[in-house]
């Protein structure tokens, strides 16, 4: 009894010596480096290059939120994570954040004591079949087998979904993404399910892509954002408002071409006041006052991070879709800046 | 008709054999087509590796290495082969074959780990070919686990200077206390004096010189090691790590002293009873989250010291295997001769036991530089790890044979290395008069 009490009081202690951290804003700034959580390579996402230089579209918020702390976008440290390494390099303090295309979902935020600060792209998942299978809905897969990642929400969902339509499956579980493209195209199963962006990053990689189609049913909501530890409220808003930054700029027409001319002062208050020319927003978060005009700086604005790393023209392809301002359409909203 | 009767006078020549049992042919009559049997399988065997190759082939060398991405590599094996033949991409290699054996590695620095692995062979030298290499490289030896690391990470050269003190202080106080309070204390103090120096004193040692006489190379993080550099490094640390370690847990486990033997059996029945993978996540996660926030205890240091605990576990069961196997004659004839325990461990036990484990040990060693790839897993780069990360690199995505067949050959030129080590090291050992 004792003993245990004991080894109980030693895990509790460690947990909270693990916890508890000074502002991490502190931290971030006496080591002159931010120490981002990306993964081990996703298409578009996060790519080591040859020279071992990261680049993509969870890689530019990392940068984004590095210029806005130091001014320098290439003050960041790449920690890559695995999907089973991540949270715990998070929590305990290892990367200061994560922009790892994780799912925000209710457990996540609450009991695993993370803040998600909030969505920089929404995905869902979708079914991607052959083309000569015939099959126009998801509705019509009765019956078949279906290559799917283990472990995952995707898992979950599929299970859902095709439970909801009273219609039965045979899943081909697999461990990565790259091993579902090979077992896909050995016709190891009829269709492969996995987020829509994946979907279409894997299908743009196929010798003829025409031969296989997205279905139009998207089956889950797969928000992913960049998230944070729980309790540092001061370094979770400069996360937040970063990213915030980035979907602004794209409403109010800042771009990294025009920013130089943007931050002489505009006619435009928000722009003034986001670009730190008018009030002193930066003050508050503890930053520079021209902050936010390093972040957009880094890579440009949402839509030039969207357009040159998953966009039309890239070999991914994405089309905005949800991701559109809610201007166009879309879901992407950040509150004012005021 | 005569009555003589025909009698040979001289010897009938030698002629040669007939052409159908010599030479290629008798070679080929012999060995594939003896009985219809072996004939039946001889030209099966030759059609799958006809078969096999007709495919394989074409594909390894109607290829490209020139391209910039997948889609050029396509469209240039189309237009040299024609639309529908299908070859490797080895461009894919060519771009990124620094990066899959140096990992993030500074780029100006390539230089250090190339050396470090050469200057692995020369320390290697006098232990693996002792009778062609001068004796004096030895010392070169003893030093080179602490030139290595310190070529590697980098940073001051007080460090491993004081990490070597430490060794030379245990020394020192073995030989100072044994004359005075006998050999247990000198044993003990030998162990105690390196572990105290270490933990109290070095560090403030070498800081302090650091900042008297500054000298150093520049230090690289930990992070930025990867590809084979990584592997490398992880199995040479275990595998020379393990074999001390695994022969005094193989003793120790035989040994009468209680408390030692239950040390000993505790430790190796837990490492082989948990799977390795636990014992890096345990590494890579766990410790992140006991240990004090802020504290900077090196992921590589962590998985490096978990990888030689678990092949030191196994080390130890292949070596009390080959302790098992010695007649109790030998351990007798080196007791009547008066030997201490340590002396006929080292003169009588040890060269024979370990002679007859070594395809074990080797066997062990070959396993261990295998499972390095399992640190993908807790994202390290190792050359797995970074196959991910080119995969999903725009122009390479939808690459999977070049790359992986890559990585195999290399661990194979490694694991088929040291297999034929053994065998030389085996044939040179023989003693027996079969």
């Amino acid at each position: 009894m004792k003993k245990s009490v004991f080894l109980g009081a030693l895990t509790v202690a460690g947990i909270a010596a693990g916890g508890v951290f000074a502002g991490t804003l502190d931290d971030v700034k006496a080591r002159g480096k931010l120490n981002c959580g990306v993964t081990t390579g996703v298409a578009g996402f996060a790519v080591p290059d040859a020279n071992g230089e990261w680049d993509g579209f969870d890689v530019g918020v990392c940068r984004a939120v590095a210029a806005a702390v130091f001014g320098d976008p290439t003050a960041v440290e790449f920690v890559p994570t695995t999907g089973k390494t991540r949270f715990t390099a998070l929590a305990s303090g290892e990367i200061d954040m994560l922009a790892r295309n994780t799912t925000w979902t209710f457990s996540r935020d609450v009991d695993l004591k993370f803040d998600f600060v909030g969505v920089n792209y929404y995905d869902g998942q979708g079914f991607m079949v052959p083309t000569a299978l015939g099959v126009t809905s998801a509705k019509e897969l009765d019956g078949a087998t279906v290559c799917i990642q283990t472990g995952t929400t995707t898992e979950l969902n599929l299970a859902d979904f095709f439970r909801a339509n009273g219609i039965s499956y045979e899943p081909v579980p697999i461990e990565t993404n790259a091993e579902g493209q090979q077992q896909y195209l050995a016709g190891a199963c009829d269709t492969y399910t996995t987020d829509a962006s994946g979907l279409a990053a894997t299908r743009a990689t196929f010798e003829s892509p025409d031969d296989h189609v997205l279905l139009p049913e998207i089956i889950s909501k797969e928000p992913l954002g960049p998230l944070v530890r729980h309790g540092d409220n001061e370094w979770g808003d400069i996360v937040r408002w970063s990213l915030n930054a980035l979907i602004s700029a794209e409403e109010l027409g800042v771009t990294s071409a025009n920013i130089g001319e943007m931050s002489a002062g505009t006619n435009n208050p928000e722009i003034n006041r986001l670009l730190g020319t008018e009030g002193n927003l930066g003050e508050m978060l503890g930053l520079s006052a021209d902050w936010a005009k390093n972040a957009i700086a880094a890579g440009g604005n949402y839509a030039e991070l969207f357009e040159r790393n998953i966009g039309e023209n890239t070999p991914i392809g994405l089309s905005r879709g949800l991701n559109a301002q809610w201007t166009d359409g879309g879901l992407l909203y950040s509150p004012p800046f005021r | 008709m005569s009555e003589v009767s025909f009698v040979r006078t001289e010897m009938l020549p030698e002629q040669a054999p007939p052409a159908t049992t010599v030479g290629f042919v008798g070679w080929i009559r012999h060995n594939l087509f003896t009985g219809w049997f072996n004939s039946i399988a001889t030209v099966l065997s030759m059609l799958v590796i006809y078969f096999v190759l007709s495919k394989i082939l074409p594909w390894m060398f109607m290829s490209s290495w020139s391209a910039g991405s997948l889609h050029e590599c396509r469209e240039a094996i189309a237009a040299a082969y024609g639309e529908h033949h299908e070859g490797a991409c080895w461009a894919v290699i060519r771009e990124r074959w620094i990066q899959l054996f140096f990992g993030f590695y500074p780029s100006e620095l390539y230089w250090r780990p190339i050396l470090a692995f050469f200057s692995l062979f020369v320390a290697l030298g006098p232990v693996l070919f002792a009778e062609y290499v001068p004796k004096k490289l030895i010392w070169f030896t003893a030093i080179f686990p602490f030139f290595g690391a310190w070529l590697l990470w980098g940073g001051s050269i007080w460090v491993p200077i004081s990490a070597i003190l430490g060794f030379v202080l245990g020394y020192v106080a073995y030989r100072v206390i044994t004359p005075i309070l006998g050999s247990l204390a000198g044993v003990i103090a030998a162990a105690a004096v390196p572990v105290l120096w270490w933990i109290a004193l070095a560090s403030l040692f070498a800081s302090s010189l650091e900042s008297i006489i500054p000298l150093g190379i520049e230090a690289v993080e930990s992070r930025k090691f990867g590809g084979f550099m990584l592997s490398i490094t992880i199995g040479v640390v275990a595998i020379f790590g393990s074999l001390p370690l695994g022969i005094v847990l193989a003793l120790g486990r035989q040994s009468d002293l209680l408390i030692v033997k239950a040390l000993c059996v505790g430790f190796i029945e837990f490492i082989r009873g948990v799977p390795l993978i636990t014992l890096l996540f345990v590494a890579s996660t766990l410790l992140n989250i006991f240990l004090p926030p802020g504290t900077n205890f090196d992921i590589i240091l962590r998985v490096l010291i978990m990888v030689t605990l678990f092949a030191a576990a196994y080390m130890a069961e292949v070596v009390r295997g080959g302790l098992a196997a010695l007649p109790t004659g030998q351990y007798e004839a080196a007791d009547a001769l008066g030997l201490d325990y340590w002396k006929a461990q080292r003169l009588i036990i040890m060269p024979q036991a370990l002679k007859i484990s070594i395809p074990g040990i080797v066997s062990t060693f070959i396993g261990v530089f295998k499972d390095t790839t399992l640190v993908s897993i807790i994202a390290l780069l190792d050359p797995l790890g970074l196959l991910a990360g080119i995969r999903a690199d725009s122009n390479w995505n939808g690459i999977v044979w070049e790359l992986y067949g890559f990585l195999a050959l290399i661990f194979f030129i490694f694991c088929f290395s040291m297999s034929r080590y053994s065998m030389y090291l085996e044939r040179k050992l023989q003693t027996g008069h079969q």
